[in-house]
């Protein structure tokens, strides 16, 4: 009678281990998945800091003096459009770069805003928690995408109408703010490197 | 360029040296795959610094000094 109770209970046993077994594995390599991503998704300013650092070196060591100069004092960068013939005073329209904002198109000779073209550079492995660039590595990215190859940055952009994201009321100011910098750019061209205020 | 890093060496070499060159074609293709764009500074003619885009390792110049991958451009919100 014993013998046949402990046999049935092995066989209990046995079975509910075949149910559980898969159950129980699935639920600590979940656990186990959620240790790694809390641990990699965990927000370091350190990290950041040093990533933002690493990105406006790289940045300046791509882009024209007075796109660097423009970005350190401004915040942005304005890329010409490349359209046939365009020149610096003579461009039909002009972008602006602002990191991990949409690309604001205007023209330089009015002002008048244009559009809104939303993009974005997301890097899906995440490696460290996320998708997201930093802001001198965005600003850099279309850079490069919009003087490479502006055609097909736009048509990977979503288009909206100015003011979606971007307060035109901003940008009318940042126009003017880049106009004082440019006159004072211009004015300061002509004194020694070593006298140009430090950043 | 990566999130949370920035700048991140991937490789280097002389394209004049075979083995290193091939070496410089498969990590350049293996960017690709993975969704990256590339793209080489340069200066043109007149002093003023742009960007070529690379689709493939042919358009990379010989004389680059750099290639700067990074995550490919996708409409936003």
């Amino acid at each position: 009678m014993v013998l046949a109770l402990c046999a049935t209970a092995i066989v209990i046993v046995a079975l509910l281990s075949e149910i559980a077994l898969p159950w129980l594995e699935e639920a600590l390599e979940r656990r186990r998945a959620n240790r790694r991503l809390t641990a990699a998704a965990a927000y370091d300013p350190g990290r950041e800091q040093r990533a933002e650092r690493r990105a406006r070196a790289l940045l300046r060591s791509c882009v024209n003096q007075e796109e660097w100069a423009m970005y350190r004092d401004l915040g942005f960068i304005r890329v010409w459009g490349a359209a046939p013939g365009s020149r610096r005073d003579r461009a039909p329209y002009a972008y602006l770069i602002y990191p991990h904002k949409p690309i604001v198109a205007y023209v330089p000779q009015t002002g008048r805003l244009l559009s809104e073209y939303c993009v974005e550079f997301l890097d899906d492995s995440r490696p460290y928690g996320s998708a997201r660039l930093p802001e001198s590595d965005d600003v850099l990215a279309k850079w490069m995408a919009l003087t490479g190859d502006e055609e097909r940055l736009l048509s990977q952009a979503n288009l909206h109408v100015p003011g979606r994201q971007v307060d035109p009321r901003h940008v009318r100011r940042d126009l003017w703010r880049l106009g004082q910098w440019e006159r004072r750019w211009e004015r300061d061209a002509g004194r020694p490197a070593g006298a140009v205020t430090a950043p | 360029m990566r999130p949370g890093h920035g700048e991140v060496l991937i490789a280097e070499g002389n394209v004049e040296v075979a083995d290193e060159e091939r070496m410089l074609i498969r990590e350049f293709r293996r960017q690709l795959d993975s969704g990256m764009w590339a793209a080489v500074p340069t200066t043109v003619e007149t002093g003023r610094r742009e960007a070529e885009i690379a689709r493939s390792f042919e358009d990379v110049p010989r004389d680059a000094e750099r290639v700067i991958f990074f995550p490919r451009a996708a409409g936003g919100r």
